[in-house]
């Protein structure tokens, strides 16, 4: 059996009681005392604090960054300005997605940030493809995000610049004087940061947020279903290599110079599909019932013909019931359709809905 | 009256050929808050091992398995409307089901306080 990692952080999640996990080789808190279901609660009534040391953090330096990634991801990067960041994801020539990835222009470089199952892919990817760039894969840094409602005064009053960055820009700024990068952005549908923190001082820094009244310790269970409420892709889950941005509803993160021009890996595929509609898309589906639709259950229109799968399904705290996001195949999936999900081999109905579950709630 | 833990952690309650079947104060905390409890219905019958309900968390499905062969002979109704109570009082209120023992030679399988005790550390 092959080692887990571990976060710098980790002897933090013990001495707090985490229940810990392999979490795509790493050694993660899946939940604390507190549980997921309170740890939700608390992330979206206050503020709650997440390790997510093991995604992969990059740096870019070279000239013309945002050009030369522009040829690996549909996004327009190369219009990215200095003190911005943007959601987007590297494309395969068939137009799948290879993994999804927030960049962000720090002004003299480049800061990308990749998932932890991935990194083993994007950075050769990065490397052999993006000519003249010196990619720099960070090995010494913790990565925290404190989310929720209160997550501006939980890093603001260690922090003052964090209070002064809108949704989805980064500075980079010091936290009890250590020079930390931090991002007003997240992975839960609410307001919040992501903070990279020199290894030596990640539990000294992450203690600090934790002795605010309002921010609490939580898992990666709780990342889970924040982010299926606020109606966000987990790759692997909803998102892999087979299926195209525009089916997994991801137009929105298309810029449109760039659905216009194409000039990326698979850009036949998306444009295609642009135009005439995808074989299938991911939508939102909501059971009727408390029984929850997981990852794999069958999904049938009200004919009872197959139309598609569950990707993700979790019990939503916030939403107080089952919510789940899966593929339909073309001709349905319009909110207020009445499906079946087989679950455990019995149909239970279930809606497709708008999503997010739960309304985002970005500092714009 | 005895109580009997078995592997899957569950207790069973048994007094003549009847008993209660739950799950342990151990297996709740694992599961963490329990949101849905599939169960069967009062007259169904079962074998050893075979499948008798599933427990959902937030985050993951947990199949029940009989520990003797048997009937249902009552389910409790409330844990559809308050699935969390299995969190509060696993080993109490918060009882799955009464069954009625076909076997009673097969509870000799199963372990005492002390042998499940021992099991979970």
């Amino acid at each position: 059996m092959t080692e887990l990692k571990r976060t710098p952080l980790h002897s933090l999640h013990v001495e707090l009681g985490g229940k810990l996990v392999d979490f795509a080789g790493w050694e993660m808190p899946v939940q604390y005392p507190l549980g997921i279901m309170g740890e939700h609660k608390q992330c979206r009534e206050k503020a709650a604090l997440f390790d997510v040391s093991h995604m992969g953090q990059v740096i870019l330096r070279g000239e013309n960054l945002g050009e030369k990634l522009e040829a690996l991801c549909p996004q327009a990067y190369a219009t990215l300005k200095p003190g911005k960041a943007r959601y987007g994801f590297f494309t395969n020539a068939d137009g799948g997605i290879m993994d999804d990835l927030i960049v962000s222009n720090a002004g003299d470089y480049y800061f990308v940030v990749v998932n932890a199952a991935l990194r083993h892919q994007d950075i050769p990817h990065m490397r052999d493809n993006l000519d003249g760039v010196e990619v720099i894969e960070i090995f010494d840094r913790a990565l925290v995000a404190v989310q929720g409602p209160a997550a501006e005064n939980v890093v603001g009053d260690l922090c003052p610049a964090a209070r002064d960055l809108k949704f989805m820009e980064t500075t980079e700024a010091p936290i009890n004087g250590v020079d930390c990068r931090i991002s007003r952005l997240g992975y839960t549908g609410e307001d919040g940061y992501e903070i990279s923190i020199p290894e030596d001082k990640a539990i000294e820094v992450s203690k600090a947020f934790l002795a605010h009244e309002d921010c609490e310790a939580a898992g990666l269970g709780a990342r889970d279903s924040l982010r299926l409420e606020a109606g966000l892709c987990l790759y692997g889950n909803d998102i892999d290599q087979s299926t195209s941005p525009i089916e997994a509803s991801l137009g929105w993160a298309i810029q449109k110079r760039r659905k216009e021009e194409g000039g990326f890996p698979g850009a036949d595929r998306v444009q295609k599909e642009l135009a005439e509609g995808p074989a299938k898309k991911l939508v939102g589906i909501k059971p009727d019932g408390r029984a929850p639709a997981r990852q794999g259950v069958e999904i049938q229109c009200a004919e009872g013909n197959t139309i598609g799968q569950i990707t993700s399904g979790v019990f939503g705290p916030t939403v107080g019931g089952p919510v789940a996001m899966g593929y339909v195949s073309k001709g349905h999936g319009e909110p207020g359709e009445t499906v079946n999900l087989i679950i455990r081999g019995k149909p239970q109905p279930a809606q497709i809905v708008a999503l997010p579950f739960v309304k985002q709630n970005y500092k714009r | 009256m005895a109580t009997y833990y078995s592997e899957e952690h569950e207790w069973l309650t048994v007094e003549g050929d009847t008993a209660t079947l739950g799950i342990t104060k151990h297996a709740a905390e694992q599961l963490g808050d329990v949101v849905f409890v599939e169960q069967q219905e009062a007259g169904d019958e079962f074998e050893k091992g075979g499948e008798i309900g599933v427990i959902e968390s937030v985050k993951a499905a947990s199949e029940l398995y009989a520990p003797v062969d048997g009937e249902i002979t009552e389910v409790n109704e409330a844990l559809a409307d308050n699935p969390g109570a299995l969190n509060e009082d696993p080993e109490g209120e918060a009882w799955i089901y009464k069954i009625k023992i076909a076997d009673a030679a097969q509870l000799e399988d199963l372990m005492d306080l002390d042998g499940y005790k021992a099991l979970i550390g």
